[in-house]
């Protein structure tokens, strides 16, 4: 009997926490992935270990279907691990989180196919995989290079899977819609409102003007948090500058003369988020340092 | 001698396949190159590469440095002997610099000079010991991508995870981050263990059992022979893409080929998509009829054995079914949309920041493609059909196929202004015009398709100079050169009668009009000059031309191509012979004597004093007009006989008339008959430039 969407994400959770990863919550401010989580962004930046692990409803505006395609979604789900310093089995750690949910390696054919990753908001890139089952991509797994305008180092291992591309595997389903989040629960009795109401928001009616001043609004606020040193604060307004800013692209409001301009104007605020969040770190003496020291210990 | 192989093994996570094979290089000639210098030798090294690891055999390796006699050379014997003959300081000195007593000294001559010099003995260390220093050979690989890892500072490929170096059956134990090489190596991810590898000579073997092939050229064929094995029991023909095959090599450590299909019904879609979304998308090989039509069949290679074989073919099954659904998709909503109606979108998609949009270049490509296509004298309808084509040149960019599968630009264009009704060569047009996309592609076919490839391409060097993008050095980010060279190409290919020059004005007069220009016209015209006179003289040199005749013949931009070239092989063929040599050297004594004056006052023929004057003044006049008539025909043979037809009266005129006369104006008058007829000779080439060998 293969898993549901429920119990997957309830075994990859208790798999990653013994590995010693911190289970987390979604993050509160809309976001179009989990690497824009501050449980990322953030604390991969600096010389800090941490791992963690959550997963993370992410929106696309611009990939709403109206529920109408049996594989493109308004939001979907990732399931996010990060993991710093990247430990040297991070690949068999992963490998052995698929055969927890039912994978079994020797009857798929499992492959890491080069895939380099970048995120030019964050101002972030890094090297790595897809991950493919019989093909399909399931998992984006990435080392992080660089990250809010600074390289980074020790470098945070990312591992993203996609949950309905996984459920979808494991249950056999060809529309994500028919998929089974608990026994008799579909995909669709949950998110199929969500799709069709968010796709008609995103391309029909959501009020541009309104939009635009919320950009304008948030992209001053995320200055003048930085400006007295409150990073998290900043760092909020500039995951609400992305998200509207994507909004505003599905909507058609942005002219492709501003395209460029607009996610000029994010990266400057993430790596000015970036720096700021070093420095405070630095102020307070990374003090998550001294959990890496009590590992030694161990 | 005693002589073992040594085996190394770097045991990495997944490696992009674009990097392994010149990693595989890297590794091998660095290697060589370090064996010689240490004076190791050996028989040969053979190379092992799998997604997983970079491998080599050295064979046969020596188990000692050879030993080793240096000369060193001291002081000369003037300065290392006192007055009384004996060895002085300064001998004494280079003795024990150079560890050796003083007696070991001799004398050698070395041109002309004696010195002191002393005969060093190096006695070869063993190999187990120097075999540490592979540390740095691998610590020195270079690859297009590079990282770093956990808190390492080591920048590589992708991580390491383990190392073997085996010299016999010793382990040789350098380390690299905090992995040290022993005698552990791993098979197949799934299939496979740990295992000790025994001696260098049975590590493939020893790595087949664990489901490893390490030979990359035996894993090549054994894919080969697997999917030939599934053409021969379907009756099918599946043409192999060695680059495909190449990068699927690379993918797995134990091929095993299995075949999938699809519907049928997806067999509509245009042949391009459906292999795109195969090979770039899936890796999958397309299968064929005899006839060379696709079928509802793919080919994929497997990384393991044949175990649960139905359940990865499945899998495989599912996820093209649900691209190729999606391309269906792209497909019929595309047809929805009029090519006329996808321009219109083209005026809000950014062509490049500072460059306006795509609407606005496809406009002024229209406008200089016609015009162009007038001035070739096209018959009216080719004109229209290159109006036509270049309006609708790039309007499947706002496709969503294209927006899908970027690389099909063009070709779906052609698809769907085939359907729409587009006649064919408009069709046909769209996708040409993108030609030739790299050094080895073929020149557009259709006649409309190289108007508007030419002018496509003038416009996005020139437009992209008039804002001061212009490539230096390894900076070509827009791929700039890539596309001149192309000009070049269709333009002589097809014969266009046209110089880069007019070419060049055509573009520029559309792009000034457009008001972007956004730097002064004469450093931009000095610019384009520059670059594509490199360009020219580059298809030259591919050509085989000497650099000193492509020199001599590449004057300005205002000369087609195809005459140039002419001049070039016409100069190559005669370069060796004597009387050609004897005609040069009567032509360059003008172009010499006259290079530092200024052509253009009027020559006063009352000031002339010998009669070879008056005879070399006819003469030029004469090559004037005869240069007008050959050149003007692109007559090269014609138009150097002309000028060869002179040298008899400039060797007269050498041997009577002394130009740099006393009376400044006597002297004055002949240098500018020196100038006029240097200027006439160096419209066919300047000679002065070509070198003869004696």
């Amino acid at each position: 009997m293969a898993m549901n969407i429920q119990e997957m994400i309830l075994t990859l959770q208790n798999y990653w926490a013994g590995q010693n990863c911190i289970i987390m919550q979604a993050y509160d401010v809309e976001k179009g992935a989990g690497t824009m989580n501050p449980m990322t962004f953030l604390r991969s930046i600096g010389p800090e270990p941490w791992n963690a692990a959550y997963v993370e409803p992410s929106r696309r505006p611009g990939d709403g279907r109206y529920g109408e395609n049996p594989n493109r979604l308004y939001q979907h789900h990732q399931f996010q691990v990060v993991m710093k310093p990247s430990p040297d089995n991070i690949q068999e750690l992963y490998l052995k989180s698929l055969e927890a949910i039912g994978i079994d390696p020797l009857a798929h054919d499992i492959r890491f196919v080069e895939d380099n990753w970048e995120a030019p908001t964050l101002s972030a890139w890094g090297l790595g995989w897809e991950v493919w089952i019989d093909g399909m991509e399931i998992t984006q797994f990435t080392y992080f290079q660089h990250v809010g305008g600074m390289d980074a180092h020790p470098v945070t291992a990312e591992i993203t899977y996609g949950i309905e591309r996984l459920a979808s595997y494991i249950q056999d389903k060809e529309n994500v819609f028919d998929m089974e989040w608990v026994e008799g629960v579909s995909y669709g009795d949950m998110f199929l409102q969500a799709e069709y109401e968010h796709s008609k928001y995103s391309f029909e009616i959501a009020d541009k003007e309104l939009l635009l001043n919320q950009f304008a609004a948030s992209e001053k606020e995320a200055e003048r948090a930085i400006e007295e040193k409150l990073v998290l604060p900043a760092y909020d307004h500039v995951l609400k500058c992305s998200h509207l800013f994507n909004l505003l692209d599905a909507r058609g409001a942005i002219s492709v003369t501003e395209r460029t301009g607009y996610i000029a104007r994010v990266r400057n605020l993430a790596r000015k988020c970036g720096k700021a969040y070093y420095e405070e770190r630095e102020k307070l003496g990374f003090p998550l340092r001294k959990q890496e020291a009590m590992n030694y210990d161990n | 001698m005693t002589t073992n192989h040594f085996l190394l093994e770097i045991g990495v996570e997944e490696m992009p396949a674009r990097f392994v094979e010149g990693a595989v290089k890297q590794l091998k000639e660095k290697t060589e190159t370090w064996l010689q210098e240490q004076r190791l030798s050996y028989s040969a090294v053979h190379m092992f590469s799998t997604p997983r690891r970079l491998a080599l055999r050295v064979e046969d390796l020596a188990d000692y440095q050879e030993d080793m006699v240096e000369e060193a050379r001291g002081p000369a014997k003037k300065i290392a002997l006192t007055d009384d003959g004996e060895w002085s300081k300064a001998a004494l000195g280079f003795a024990r610099g150079q560890q050796v007593e003083a007696q070991e000294l001799y004398f050698k001559e070395v041109k002309g000079t004696e010195y002191v010099f002393v005969e060093k003995e190096h006695k070869g260390r063993p190999t187990s010991e120097m075999l540490q220093q592979m540390e740095a050979i691998i610590t020195s690989l270079t690859f297009p991508k590079n990282m770093r890892w956990g808190s390492h500072e080591l920048r590589f490929v992708r991580p390491i995870q383990w190392l073997v170096a085996l010299y016999g059956e010793t382990v040789i134990p350098f380390t690299i981050t905090d992995r040290t090489a022993g005698n552990t190596s791993y098979g197949h991810r799934f299939l496979g263990n740990a295992i000790t590898i025994h001696k260098p000579e049975t590590y493939e073997q020893q790595l087949k059992e664990e489901y490893v092939i390490a030979d990359a050229s035996e894993r090549t064929d054994l894919i080969r022979s697997q999917i030939e094995e599934i053409e021969a029991e379907n009756n099918w023909h599946i043409p192999i893409d060695q680059e495909l095959l190449a990068e699927v090599n690379q993918l797995v450590e134990y091929p095993t080929a299995l075949h999938g299909s699809f519907d049928e019904a997806y067999l509509d879609i245009p042949r391009e998509v459906l292999v795109t979304s195969m090979k770039e998308h899936q890796r999958y090989f397309p299968v064929e009829n005899d006839e060379g039509s696709l079928l509802s069949y793919f080919i994929t290679v497997r990384n393991g054995n044949t175990d649960h074989i139905d359940q990865v073919r499945k899998g495989n099954e599912k996820v093209l079914r649900a691209r190729l659904a999606d391309a269906q998709f792209f497909y019929d909503e595309d047809q929805k949309v009029s090519p006329d109606e996808a321009v219109e979108k083209l005026n809000h998609v950014i062509y490049q920041e500072n460059l306006g949009t795509v609407g606005e270049k496809v406009m002024r490509v229209k406008t200089v493609s016609t015009r162009l296509a007038e001035y070739l004298q096209l018959d009216s309808a080719k004109v229209q059909n290159v109006k036509r084509a270049a309006h609708i040149s790039k309007f499947d960019l706002v496709t969503l196929m294209v927006d899908e599968f970027t690389e099909l630009q063009g070709v779906m264009g052609r698809e769907y202004a085939r359907m729409a009704g587009e006649n064919t060569e408009v069709a046909e047009a769209i996708a040409e015009h993108y030609k030739p996309k790299s050094a080895g592609d073929s020149l557009p076919q259709n006649v409309e398709g190289a108007v508007i490839s030419a002018v496509d391409k003038m416009d996005t060097i020139v437009s992209s100079f008039g804002v001061g993008m212009v490539p230096t050095g390894s900076q070509d980010p827009h791929g700039l050169r890539r596309q001149a060279a192309g000009i070049v190409q269709t333009i002589t290919g097809h014969r266009f009668p046209l110089t880069i020059q007019q070419l060049i004005v055509l573009v520029l007069d559309e792009i000034k009009e457009r008001s972007l220009l956004q730097r002064e016209e004469a450093d931009v015209l000095k610019d384009l000059e520059e670059f594509f006179t490199q360009r020219v003289r580059q298809k030259l040199l591919d050509e085989g031309i000497r650099h000193d005749i492509a020199d001599a013949v590449l004057l300005h931009l205002g000369e087609r191509i195809d005459v140039v070239t002419e001049k070039a092989v016409f100069i190559q063929a005669r370069a060796e012979e004597t009387d050609f040599k004897a005609t040069v050297e009567a032509l360059s004594r003008v172009t010499n004597i006259a290079k530092n004056t200024d052509s253009g006052s009027d020559i006063q023929t009352e000031l002339f004093q010998a009669e070879e004057e008056r005879e070399l003044y006819e003469k030029s006049k004469t090559l004037n007009q005869q240069l007008d008539e050959t050149l003007g025909q692109a007559d090269v043979a014609g138009a150097y006989q002309a000028i060869q037809a002179v040298t008899p009266a400039i060797n007269a005129y050498f041997d009577h008339v002394m130009v740099m006369a006393e009376d400044e104006q006597v002297k004055q008058n002949r240098l500018q008959q020196m100038a006029l007829l240097s200027r006439e000779i160096e419209r066919f080439a300047r000679f002065r430039n070509i070198v003869f060998s004696s």
